[in-house]
């Protein structure tokens, strides 16, 4: 085994009666990254991260996490591992502080309640009741819940699904902060820009396969290398000028409005270079990257929010 | 072995704490027994003093020193039931179950805190209707209440274990206490509580037979009246046989999620 690898899945499938949720499902992550499994709803993400998390056992393949089997090594693993999952409820009227003090009860070792609150800014919250906290304010208490272990692996299903930009901004620099304290992540959502910006490497699932491993940027230059270079300006000539330019594959041209398409690195620089070598009076510039929206549309044929 | 103990002190004490806070928790848990026990009992003294010899009939005063405690007991564990049964549905749906069980909590703990707080108000009820009982109207001062108690918690535990059955097999929290009051209810009226079983219609009297509510209430009338215990070695079997399929049962097919 090799230790740099904490999760090591090879081969798992999953069937509900006829429908195949997770098929041949393979793939690795290393310890102090953030990895995230993202496809669509209903792609396997859940399946497959229950089955690693030994609450699901695979009908086939095989799964080994911090070097334990999910399934036979439960007790052992439990301990070791931190859990949130996805639209998780707790009791309506358990108080804050007595979620932490009652999961912290449930563990040999576990960190202190008042500064784990504090960090994830529920410290005002926690004589408040469940039902009466916000979606939010849910989503930090269940990761308050899986960090009570001091875990070496925390697991995250869908995280930000259904809060508002404010509070996925928020949710997202505290699972940065879990990974700054050396802590591996493992996370699903089906949100891409989420999976842009918090993981180091993705695994892109879609019908219960995974389709493609790398990190965000990798996977982009794989599967999406054009780029788009918007440039307004009245120039004469310009749209020629851009032609030229041999990294350019297409010019498209909407009155001063100029679309370069093209492909490597390059790109930029050389629209760049030629607007000033030829004095082009320039109103709008902006470069248009390909997403990993873009690489799923790519590799799948259809847009994930479909 | 340790540590599941204390994971279920730990759990039972805080679901002791969530219940007190439902609002209809305790007042559906201890206030309607009691409720229920001083107003039938009220309506059977007045019929009694209405009476013209001024004296209270036999059958009335039967009625208050047996029959309504045994009756509010029997509604007591069934309540007991019911709520179970809807909480493990809630549980259920709301990922409670399932967000536990990624926890070194073992399951059975989870289900037997439920169980031992659904234990404890029981017994909380009883108690209170007995001290209400002594308060207002002197019947069953002489009733053996440590056994009673002992009886009534048998008799809980027994169809408790029913209730897990019934909760495993509701699809949905919603229709978990109607279900159960549906398959609990109708039992009371063949459980010998009202009409002794011998005088139902045998083909009753049989079905009745197959109750486990007709055990508890012989029990608890018998027990209630002075019985010894070892009068009452069959209901107690019975109840015993009930608990032990109903758990076999309900270990095969109960769901978490």
């Amino acid at each position: 085994m090799n230790p740099d690898l904490v999760i090591e899945v090879d081969a798992i499938r999953k069937a509900y009666g006829p429908t195949v949720a997770a098929d041949d499902v393979s793939f690795a992550v290393r310890r102090g990254e953030i990895f995230g499994l993202i496809g669509p709803n209903g792609a396997g993400k859940t399946t497959t991260m229950e089955c690693v998390e030994g609450l699901r056992e695979p009908d086939a393949g095989r799964i080994a996490v911090l070097g334990l089997d999910p399934v036979r090594d439960r007790r052992a693993l439990q301990l070791r591992i931190g859990v949130q999952l996805q639209e998780a409820q707790l009791q309506k009227r358990i108080k804050v502080w007595e979620a932490v003090a009652f999961w912290r009860s449930l563990y040999p070792t576990a960190i202190d309640g008042d500064p784990l609150l504090r960090q994830l800014g529920l410290h005002d919250k926690r004589d408040a009741w469940f039902m009466t906290l916000s979606g939010g304010q849910k989503q930090r208490l269940f990761i308050a819940l899986a960090l009570v272990n001091d875990p070496e692996v925390v697991f995250l299903d869908e995280l930000t699904t259904g809060l508002d930009p404010q509070a996925r901004r928020a949710i997202w620099d505290l699972v940065h902060d879990i990974r700054e304290r050396g802590k591996t992540v493992f996370l699903t959502t089906h949100l891409m820009e989420e999976a842009e910006r918090l993981c180091d490497r993705v695994a892109i699932i879609d019908h219960g396969r995974i389709v493609d491993v790398d990190p965000p940027a990798k996977l982009i230059e794989r599967h999406c290398p054009q780029r788009t270079v918007v440039v307004a300006t009245d120039h004469d000539g310009a749209a020629d000028r851009f032609r030229a330019i041999p990294s350019a594959t297409a010019v498209r041209r909407e009155g001063g409005r100029h679309e370069i398409e093209g492909r490597g690195d390059t790109l930029v620089t050389d629209v760049i270079h030629t607007i000033s070598e030829h004095r082009m009076p320039v109103s709008e510039f902006r470069t248009v990257l390909p997403t990993l929206e873009d690489v799923f549309l790519t590799l799948t044929g259809r847009s994930i929010r479909a | 072995m340790r540590a599941m103990l204390r994971h279920l002190l730990h759990l039972t004490l805080l679901e002791i704490k969530i219940f007190v806070r439902e609002p209809l928790g305790v007042f559906g848990s201890l206030a309607v027994p009691v409720l229920l026990f001083l107003v039938v009992g009220r309506i059977a003294i007045g019929s009694a003093n209405d009476s013209d010899t001024r004296e209270a009939a036999p059958g009335d005063i039967e009625f208050l020193r047996t029959d309504l405690p045994v009756f509010v007991a029997v509604m007591i564990a069934l309540s007991a039931v019911l709520s179970l049964v809807t909480i493990i549905g809630i549980y259920r749906e709301g990922g409670i179950l399932k967000r536990l069980r990624a926890t070194p909590v073992r399951p059975p703990t989870i289900l037997l805190a439920h169980v031992l707080v659904k234990l404890i108000f029981t017994a909380a009820a009883l108690g209170l209707m007995l001290l209400a009982g002594r308060r207002f109207y002197p019947v069953g001062v002489d009733a053996p209440l440590a056994a009673f108690t002992a009886a009534l918690v048998l008799t809980t535990w027994s169809i408790l274990s029913i209730g897990f059955v019934i909760a495993s097999l509701v699809p949905t929290a919603r229709f978990a206490q109607p279900l159960g009051a549906l398959l609990l209810y109708p039992m009371i009226p063949l459980s010998g509580l009202f009409t002794p079983v011998e005088t139902l219609p045998p083909a009753l009297a049989a079905v009745a037979r197959f109750l486990p509510l007709t055990y508890a209430v012989s029990l608890l009338r018998g027990i209630w009246s002075g019985n010894p215990w070892s009068a009452h070695a069959g209901d107690i079997a019975a109840l015993v046989l009930v608990f032990v399929l109903a758990t076999a049962v309900a270990s095969r097919v109960f769901r978490w999620e």
